[in-house]
Parts: structure tokens; sequence; C-alpha cells
């Protein structure tokens, strides 16, 4: 993989990256960080499970940044959730798509990276934190910025969608810087849609400052295609008295590597993450959160559910920092798991590291298989077996969406789960 | 309606049932007793369908049918209904939403057409007056943080709703003080009806003074091993099940 970075990355993705010149610092910071140590090979502890760049390499033979694709409103239409109101922005293979985007931009600013080039980006989600981090700031050609006035509320979500297909290159770049001001409020909707069944690499970096008391809900969805091969590096920097929550949803793709971190950087700051993985096939998908506790007063809560089937893995990773300052912090940490198939596989592994004495943290994990008991009981009442499967995933994977603050969204992903439950498993 | 004949299941190789003969007909109420661990619980989910228990010998037949042959869920749809000895709470799941979805699961089987919101409401109403059920238990998860009495209750509720041919009570009456015990029996009384059947199983007499038995057997190491009138219960109430146990010892060896 390393021989790939240093002759392909080089080769291609620079060449053909037309904005090279802009965001000269950030990216020749990243391919110094690639030169030296190159994709996670093997034996890199944080992806053992993961071999993700051994995916790249059997299955991406056009290491390029994919084109635009035709994309049609139809498309957007048809992947807008009922009760959806709110600006949206279109994402083409990574690129933002200015003709299907409606943006108010009320209470907030919006313009392309290349336009503001904040000295921020790449600040929150560093170059030498992750190798694909380093490789998006190396290859992506634009990006969006997202500043929400301060003060103020964005009253409807923003939705950010990206619609992925490769083309002549099969490497989606997505760059997405987002402030939030002190004392603001904003929710986003992220979704993933894969336009066709084809393989494609989708590598998305997403930086997020929330500053004083500015509060910031992040949904996200990733259903993508059985080829899909994702790395999303997603950075949250919380300041002074704000509140960040981040609720995942993964429910198809090939392999999947989420690595999300909260940077708790003030007292009374408050992180909190929450995920489902509903996953079947051989759908492979891989969560690694990251929360820094470095000042006193502050609460993280994290709450990780997994339903595998068939020979599908999970991966769960919950590394807790808890630094000599941050006296009087909360830090919890759960982490439950299905599985369906005796050809399912999770691996979950807590990571606490705790350097202050006056601290409460709780973690647990827990892998089982669905309740003989409980399943013997519904089916007593006359309610047949795969629809008592079905209540009762759901009973166990629904907890997650009580999160979601948003009605409609959580009605729709309640919605794709209860579908799912009751064809899949 | 139901007829058990020498019925043998074992779990995990294991046999617990050695041998089960018993004829149960419309508007009879049998009672079975009988020392801890005799196999009394094991009957009833081997014909509730629990797929752990495995039949070796024997044959069940419910209503004509091979019940042995059906899945749990078709069992119960035909009208075969076990109160559990142990109902299991089961978070996340709102009593009401799943009772809708049995209720209506069971009608379909039978040919009827699904209960809208408004009249499953209403019946439920009328149901949890049956048993003096709180509207409040019902919009918790099933059986979650519910006390023991009030999981029996529910138990009862739920078999008002489904209303099953044959009941089969495992110590719906353990555990009960004398007030819920009451509305309990009260409850399945009630439900009782020349078409209908009830099995009961229990270890206190008290119970047969409300639901008084047309029969009374006692099961004691997998086996039917005497069978009376009510009049067995008081004597047993009396004296213990030692002289039993004493009387099939002596004729096993
Ligand atoms: N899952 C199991 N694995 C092994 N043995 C079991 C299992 N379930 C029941 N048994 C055994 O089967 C026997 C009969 O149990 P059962 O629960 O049917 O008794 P019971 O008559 O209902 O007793 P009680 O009056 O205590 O409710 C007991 O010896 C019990 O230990
Ligand atoms: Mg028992």
């Amino acid at each position: 993989m390393t021989t790939i970075i240093k002759n392909k990355a080089t080769d291609l993705f620079l060449e053909n990256n037309p904005n090279f010149s802009t965001f000269e610092n950030l990216r020749k910071n990243g391919l110094e960080f690639l030169e030296a140590k190159g994709l996670p090979h093997l034996k890199e502890e944080e992806y053992k499970f993961t071999q993700i760049s051994k995916k790249i390499e059997q299955n991406i033979s056009s290491f390029k940044g994919a084109k635009r694709s035709e994309l049609t409103s139809e498309n957007l239409k048809s992947n807008l959730f009922e009760g959806f109101e709110g600006d949206v922005v279109v994402f083409n293979n990574g690129h933002f798509d200015a003709e299907l985007s409606s943006i108010s931009a009320q209470n907030y600013s919006f313009s392309k990276l290349s336009e503001t080039q904040p000295d921020l980006l790449g600040q929150i989600a560093k170059n030498e934190k992750d190798p694909f981090t380093a490789l998006n700031s190396l290859a992506f050609e634009d990006g969006i910025h997202i500043s929400v006035e301060k003060g103020k509320k964005v009253e409807k979500p923003i939705f950010l969608i990206h619609f992925n297909k490769a083309n002549e290159g099969q490497i989606i770049n997505s760059r997405i810087l987002i402030e939030i001001a002190e004392n603001a409020e904003v929710t986003f909707i992220e979704n993933t849609v894969s336009l066709d069944e084809e393989v494609y690499f989708s590598n998305a970096v997403v930086e997020i400052k929330v500053n004083q008391n500015a509060h910031g809900y992040y949904y996200r969805l990733q259903n993508e295609n059985r080829k899909a091969i994702g790395a999303n590096n997603f950075a949250t920097d919380i300041h002074r008295d704000a509140t960040f929550t981040s609720v995942a949803t993964q429910l198809q793709g090939d392999m999947l590597r989420n690595n999300l971190t909260l940077n708790l950087l003030d007292s009374g700051c408050e992180g909190n993450m929450y995920g489902l993985y509903l996953l079947n096939g051989k759908t492979h998908v891989d969560n690694h959160t990251n929360v820094d506790h470095t000042k006193p007063h502050c609460d993280s809560n994290e709450l990780y559910k997994g339903v595998l089937a068939d020979s599908s893995r999970g991966v769960f990773n919950g590394k807790i920092f808890v630094r000599q300052d941050a006296q009087k912090t909360n830090a919890f940490q759960q982490n439950n798991n299905i599985l369906m198939s005796e050809d399912a596989i999770v691996n979950t592994k807590p990571q606490l590291e705790i350097w202050a004495d006056d601290v409460k943290c709780s973690h647990g994990c827990t892998t089982g298989q669905l309740e003989d008991e409980a399943l013997f009981y519904l089916q007593a009442r006359g309610i047949g077996k795969e629809h008592a499967k079905g209540l009762l995933l759901y009973a166990f994977a629904g907890e997650v969406f009580e999160h979601i603050a948003y009605e409609p969204f959580k009605e729709y992903c309640i919605q794709l789960v209860q579908e799912r439950l009751g064809s899949n498993f | 309606m139901l007829t058990i004949k020498n019925l043998h299941a074992s779990i995990e190789g294991t046999p617990i049932l050695k041998g089960i003969n018993l004829e149960v007909k419309p508007g009879e109420v049998h009672a079975i007793m009988g020392p801890n661990g005799s196999g009394k619980s094991t009957l009833a989910s081997v014909l509730a369908g629990r797929e752990e228990y495995e039949v070796t010998e024997g044959e069940v037949s419910f209503k004509g049918k091979n019940l042995l042959e059906l899945s749990p869920e078709d069992r119960a749809r035909e009208g075969v209904f076990l109160a559990f000895q142990y109902p299991v709470e089961i978070p996340g799941v709102s009593s009401t939403n799943f009772l809708r979805t049995a209720v209506n699961q069971v009608r379909e089987y039978r040919g009827l057409e699904a209960l809208d919101a408004v009249k499953f409401l209403s019946i439920m109403k009328e149901k949890m007056k049956l048993v003096e059920i709180d509207q409040k238990l019902l919009s918790r998860s099933l059986n979650e943080g519910f006390s023991g009495g009030e999981k029996k209750r529910n138990e009862i509720f739920q078999m008002a709703m489904l209303e099953p041919t044959l009941s089969i009570l495992d110590e719906t009456d353990s555990g009960l003080d004398i007030d819920a015990l009451r509305i309990v029996s009260n409850g399945v009384n009630q439900l009782k009806s020349s078409e209908n059947a009830t099995i009961v199983v229990t270890h206190y007499q008290r119970l047969l003074d409300y639901i008084v038995p047309d029969f009374v057997h006692v099961l004691y190491n997998g086996k039917i091993v005497k069978s009376g009138t009510k009049e067995l219960a008081l004597e047993l109430e009396e004296k213990g099940y030692d002289w039993i146990k004493e009387e099939a010892d002596a004729a096993s060896v």
C-alpha cells in the first residue's frame, strides 16, 4: 500500500487535482505524512480488524478522483424523506452541486472552501491523526464551509446529501468544515446514497468547531451499495459550555470505517455519541470513537448498538481519554451487540485512559444472541417467529433513535430499520 | 379436545416426561399438582411448543390435529394458551403494541379481520376490568419492572384478549396475595365456558377453592401417578406428597 501511495498518489491525485495549489500547506503536510507512513498496513493496531488498505488495493483499479456523474433532481427527490423541510446541500461524487442544492443561508453563511480558504481547515481533523485524513487533504478538490452566526439558531436542519458513483475515477473525496459560533444552534443530517451497485471508495472528512455555549446535532446515515468502501473521519472541537450530539446509523456497504473524535476543550461541555449498525450479507463496519476530556466538569455519553446477521462484521473501539486536568468528568460508554448468525463477528474494545482522580467513568459491552425465552413468549401469544424476531430486534436497536431530536428523520430511520428487520432477518 | 398419549420428552438428553396420559374435554377444569421438579412446567412448555424440549415418544392431539407438528405460534392461533410460571420481561416492546400484534395475527389465522386501533382499545378496556389491571401498566414495556403479581395478572389479561380454547395456567397463583388471587381466579372463571377447558398447575389447594377442578392429577417423576377429584387436592394439602411418592416408587420397582 505504501507503494501505491508513493507512486500513484503523487502522480494521480496531484496531477489530477486542479486545485492543488490552494491549501498547498495542508496538502503538502498530508503528503509528507503519507509518504512517511503510508496507508494503514496489516499490522497497524488501529486498523487490525479492518483491512481497508487491502480492500482498496483489491477493488479499486482507477486511483483517480471521480468526476461529477449525471445527477438529476429526480435522484434528489427520491432521497428526501417525508416531512423534511430545510436546506439541502448536494454533493456529486464529493463535489458540491450548486444547481441541485437549495441554500437559504438563513442565519448561516455558506461558501466553497476555495473561496474562504480558512486557516481552521485541517486543525480539527489533523493529517497526522489518520492516514485517510491525510489522503483526503491531498486529494480533495474543493469542499464546503458553513458558519452559523453568533447567537442564531438555524431553525430547520441542513441536509447534506452525497451521491456517489464511480466513473473514470473511483475515489470520492469530500471535505466539509462547519463552524458554529457562540450561542448558536444547528442540526445537520447527512446521508450517503450510491447511484449504482458498483464499487467506489469514498474518503470523507468532516470538521466541526462548536464554539462557546453553542449546540450542534449531527445525524448521519450510511446505507450504501454492497461494494462501497468508505473511510470517514469526523472530528469535533467542543468549547466551553457547548454541546454536541452525533447519532450515526450504518445499514449497508462493503467496508466502512468511521473515526469519530470529540475533543472536549473547555469546562462545562458535553459530547454525545450514539450509533446503530444493523448489518447483513458481508458488510463490515468499523466504528472507532474517541472522546478526549481535557478540562473539568465535562460529560460524555456513548451508546453504540449492533445487530449482525449473515457473515457481517462489526468493530467497535471506544476510546475515552481523561486528562489530568479533567476532574469531575462524567464519561459513560456502552456497546451492545446481538449476533444473528454463527458467521457474524463483532470485535468490541473499550479503551479508557484516565489521568484525573475525581471522575465517574463507566463502560460496558455485551455480545449475545436474541433471547430464546423472549422469542418463545411472543410466539406463544400467536406472533409469527420472524415477526417476533423483528419486534425484539427493534426493541433492542430502537433505543439509539431516541436520541434523534428531529422527528421526520427519526421516523425515516425507524422505517428503514423496521423494513430491514421485517425482511432480512 | 386434548388427548395426550404416552408422552415422553427430554431436555438436553435428560428424560423429564416419562409417559404422560391425559384427556381433557371441553368445559373441564383439570388441576395438575406435584412436587417441585416433577415436570409440570415441562409438560406445559411441551404443549405450548417450546423447542428446547424434545418429544421422544407419544402423541398429542388437539381438536383433532397433531399438536406436536405445529409451531408455537400456530398452537396459540389454534387456541392453546400458556400462562407462564415466570413471564418474561421484554424491554422496548410496548405491552399494547405486542398485544395488538398478537390479537391480529391470531384473528388472521382464524379468518377474522384485523381489529383497528379504536376497536382494539375498546376491547382492551373491557378485558382490563376483568382482571382489574391498571392502564398505566400497559403503557409500559412488556412485563418490564412489573411485580410478580402484576405479571400474573397480565398473563390472565392476555388470555382474556386471545380467547383460547385451552388455557394452561402454570402456577398463576404462586406469589399472589389473597386479593390478587381472588381477582385472577375471578377472571379465569368468567372466561370459562362449556366450549373451552383449563389446566391449572398449582401447589396450593387454596386456588382450587376459587377455580374448582373436575379432576386433580398428581405428577411425579415425569408421570401422572394419581388422578382423582377435587378431594384429592384436599388430601394432598393435608398429607403432603410423601405417601404418593412411596406408592409410586413402590409400584415402579
Ligand atoms: N433447561 C433445562 N435444563 C436441564 N434441566 C431442566 C431444564 N428445565 C427443567 N429441567 C429439569 O426438569 C425437571 C422438571 O422441571 P419442571 O420445571 O418441569 O418442574 P416443575 O414440576 O414445574 O417444578 P416447580 O414446581 O418447581 O415449578 C427438573 O428436574 C428440572 O431441573
Ligand atoms: Mg414449574
